[in-house]
């Protein structure tokens, strides 16, 4: 090269060192990435957790208008067989008048079979209802005394504060009776 | 702190040491001979107190650990086997589980000492917001503490904090799931609760050594407000506060005993007695009483954020706005704000009644667009860690230039109503949130975040400077003496 070196080198030192600090800064990042991810991921559930995540339950017993609770993940899954006027009160609702818009259709594959985990969505109390003369709240399904969340007969959120419906987990029907639920 | 001349001490082995590493010469720079204001009330003896409380928590916590077992089916027993069959286990336990309640309360009012005293200010805000970090780090100590013992309480309380997390849009399952260590409560959130219950403790110690380095570093603050100008107005600290800080802990620790020894089940709640019991939860979750005010807080909203709430917040935003500029208070104009106040409140009142749920599940007003955007339990999470927040920035926000609310009339007034709003929000917390409870909350929940967001600021702008005292000697020297001269 022609140019004389007085006059280029610093210039090219600059920009040498920024690249090498960058370098030198990101592969740091990364290492440091690299040590705390672990750290972080040992908190999600363990892989023996993750293996009991499907439970079968059998609903030859229940008969209309009763409702029985499973365990499933370690939380209380609310079955019901529901009665001809709770699956019609639950039909004849206008839904876009709901908070978490949902038809009864879209909640229950099969009408009689209401299945849904029984964690209210406010602040994860498990809702009164299941039981006799339990407190149905003002829509005749599930109440949280919690902090006063009321839930319809297709465990929709009607008043209170809980943002959303009872959450419907993933089930399906084995036989007429049984059900696996996850 | 090794810097500067030395002086040398008679005994040849603390002389020995001191010269290798001058711990004895730090000691009595910072606890001997320190200057300190010479007009301290009983409202200085917290910080002691609760430094005290800190050893007891950590010491008590520490044996108790010897007995205690991490495991969700063996964690409740574990606890009736140190009440039962450990030697001391009963008394142990009562120290630690009272002893929470007592570090609140001297937290409590070493906190609010510095509120009223306007220890936040300059020069101290650091020291204040490294208080405020301790604040919090007690507050997650003492809940997973709480969790511990395993009973229905301790399950239920966890079970409604993690699912704070779930109010976060998007992720907010995950991360609960995450914090949970499963989908749902169960022995892997005890375990982890465990180990950050033992680590948290020490890194409390850690923030308090900054709060005390800090402290030294601007000296104290005082009942005046005014910053020590001469030696007549400070004392050594040994032995007039050392006896000072000795004769209050004794006091305190008093009562605190009595708590352990006679009541020592009157600040818990019965139904931790019962084993947890994840199908079942108990008919009122109330937290530990010194959660209450932000538990209150929390379900306080009963209402989202809807467009009329957004506007009317917007409107305020602007009326408010020359409350936080360096403009001079006589030349913001108060007929505009209150112009804009107005129609700020409207829309306020608009947004909250169209929100209001009646008996009949019908909203009280019915307007187009009043859906809420930002739901309610959303709402309730952010109100309750802006509540703490606010408490991070109050320095920034106040900006008044006397400290004391001795010579702050009007701050005064403020400052002393918060205490009363804060203890209507501990009585709400403890209510079940219905009927009338609903709307206290509410209303004592703004007075306490218009205290701080508005109330500081306005006052900063509008508040009269008052003539402070010329120094500390000479205003303890104008009160009245009563002197009783015994023949
Ligand atoms: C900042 C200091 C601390 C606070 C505020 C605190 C708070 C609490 C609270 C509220 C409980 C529940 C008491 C009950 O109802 O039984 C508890 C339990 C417990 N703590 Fe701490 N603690 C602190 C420090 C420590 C330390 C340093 C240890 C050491 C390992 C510890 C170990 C334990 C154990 C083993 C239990 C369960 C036994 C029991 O429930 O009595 N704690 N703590
Ligand atoms: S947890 Fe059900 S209403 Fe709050």
């Amino acid at each position: 090269m022609s140019t004389s070196p007085e006059d280029t080198k610093p210039v090219q030192d600059e920009t040498k060192r920024d690249f090498l600090y960058l370098t030198a800064a990101s592969m740091g990042a990364v290492a440091a990435g690299s040590v705390v991810w672990p750290l972080v991921d040992q908190m999600n559930p363990s892989a023996d957790t993750l293996a009991l995540s499907t439970t079968e339950a059998d609903l030859s017993a229940v008969q209309e208008g009763q409702s029985i609770t499973v365990m499933w993940r370690g939380a209380p899954v609310f079955i019901r067989r529901r009665t001809v006027t709770e699956i019609e009160e639950a039909r004849a609702v206008d839904v876009s008048t709901l908070r978490d818009k949902e038809t009864d259709e879209q909640r229950a594959k099969r009408p009689e079979w209401l299945i849904m985990t029984g964690i209210c969505t406010h602040l994860g109390c498990v809702p009164l209802g299941q039981k006799q003369g339990d407190q149905k709240g003002e829509y005749g399904g599930w109440f949280c005394p919690c902090h006063g969340s009321h839930y319809d007969t297709a465990g929709r959120i009607r008043k209170g504060p809980a943002p959303k419906n009872l959450v419907i987990p993933p089930y399906e029907f084995l036989t007429e009776t049984t059900i696996k639920i996850g | 702190m090794a810097s500067g001349k030395r002086e040398q001490f008679e005994n040849p082995v603390v002389e020995w040491v001191d010269s290798r590493l001058p711990i004895f010469t730090m000691m009595q720079k910072e606890y001997g001979v320190f200057p300190t204001p010479k007009n301290f009330n009983y409202f200085w003896n917290f910080g002691a107190i609760a430094m005290f409380m800190l050893i007891t928590m950590i010491v008590s916590g520490i044996v108790l650990a010897m007995h205690y077992t991490a495991h969700s089916t063996l964690a409740f027993d574990s606890v009736e086997h140190i009440m039962r069959d450990v030697y001391y286990g009963w008394l142990l336990r009562y120290i630690h589980a009272n002893g929470a309640s007592f570090f609140f309360i001297a937290v409590y009012i070493h906190l609010y000492r510095g509120l009223y005293y306007g220890s936040y200010k300059k020069p101290r805000e650091l020291l204040w917001i490294l208080g405020v970090a301790i604040f919090l780090l007690m507050m997650a100590t003492a809940f997973m503490g709480y969790v511990l013992p395993w009973g229905q309480m301790s399950f239920w309380g966890a079970q409604v904090i993690t699912s704070f997390f779930s109010a976060i849009p998007g992720v907010g399952e995950s991360i609960v799931v995450w914090l949970r260590g499963g989908f749902s409560l169960d022995n892997p959130t005890l375990n982890r609760f465990f180990s950050l219950h033992y680590l948290l403790p020490f890194v409390i110690v850690g923030v308090v050594f900054l709060h005390i380095w800090a402290l030294h570093v601007t000296g104290s603050n005082n009942p005046e407000g005014v910053e020590p100008k001469t030696k007549k107005d400070t004392l050594p600290f040994h032995p007039y506060y050392t006896m000072k800080d000795t004769f209050g802990l004794m006091a305190f620790v008093t009562i605190y005993a009595v708590f352990v020894f006679f009541f020592p089940n009157s600040l818990g709640h019965a139904d931790n007695y019962i084993p947890a019991n994840p199908i079942v939860t108990p008919a009122h979750i109330v937290p530990e009483w010194y959660f209450l005010p932000f538990y209150a807080i929390l379900r306080a909203f009963t209402f989202g954020v809807n467009a009329y709430l957004l506007v009317g917040l917007g409107l305020a935003a602007v009326a408010f706005y020359p409350l936080f500029t360096k403009k001079k208070g006589s030349e913001i104009s108060l007929i505009l704000m209150a112009g804009i106040m107005v129609f700020s409140g409207a829309f306020l009142l608009a947004g909250y009644f169209s929100q209001l749920e009646l008996d009949s599940g019908a909203k009280a007003l019915v307007l187009p667009y009043s859906d809420a955007f930002v739901d309610a339990k959303l709402c309730g999470v952010l109100a309750m860690f802006g509540s703490i927040a606010l408490l991070f920035v109050l320095p920034f926000l106040d900006t008044h230039p006397v400290r004391s609310a001795r010579y702050r009339p009007w701050f005064k007034i403020g400052v002393l109503l918060l205490v009363v709003d804060v203890a209507i929000l501990t009585v709400c917390g403890a209510k079940p949130a219905e009927g009338f409870w609903v709307p206290l909350s509410q209303v004592s929940m703004l007075y306490y975040m218009g205290f701080f967001v508005v109330g500081i600021p306005f006052l900063s702008k509008f508040e009269p400077i008052r003539d402070l005292p010329k120094s500390i000697h000479q205003s303890v020297l104008a009160k009245p003496q009563k002197i009783v001269v015994k023949g």
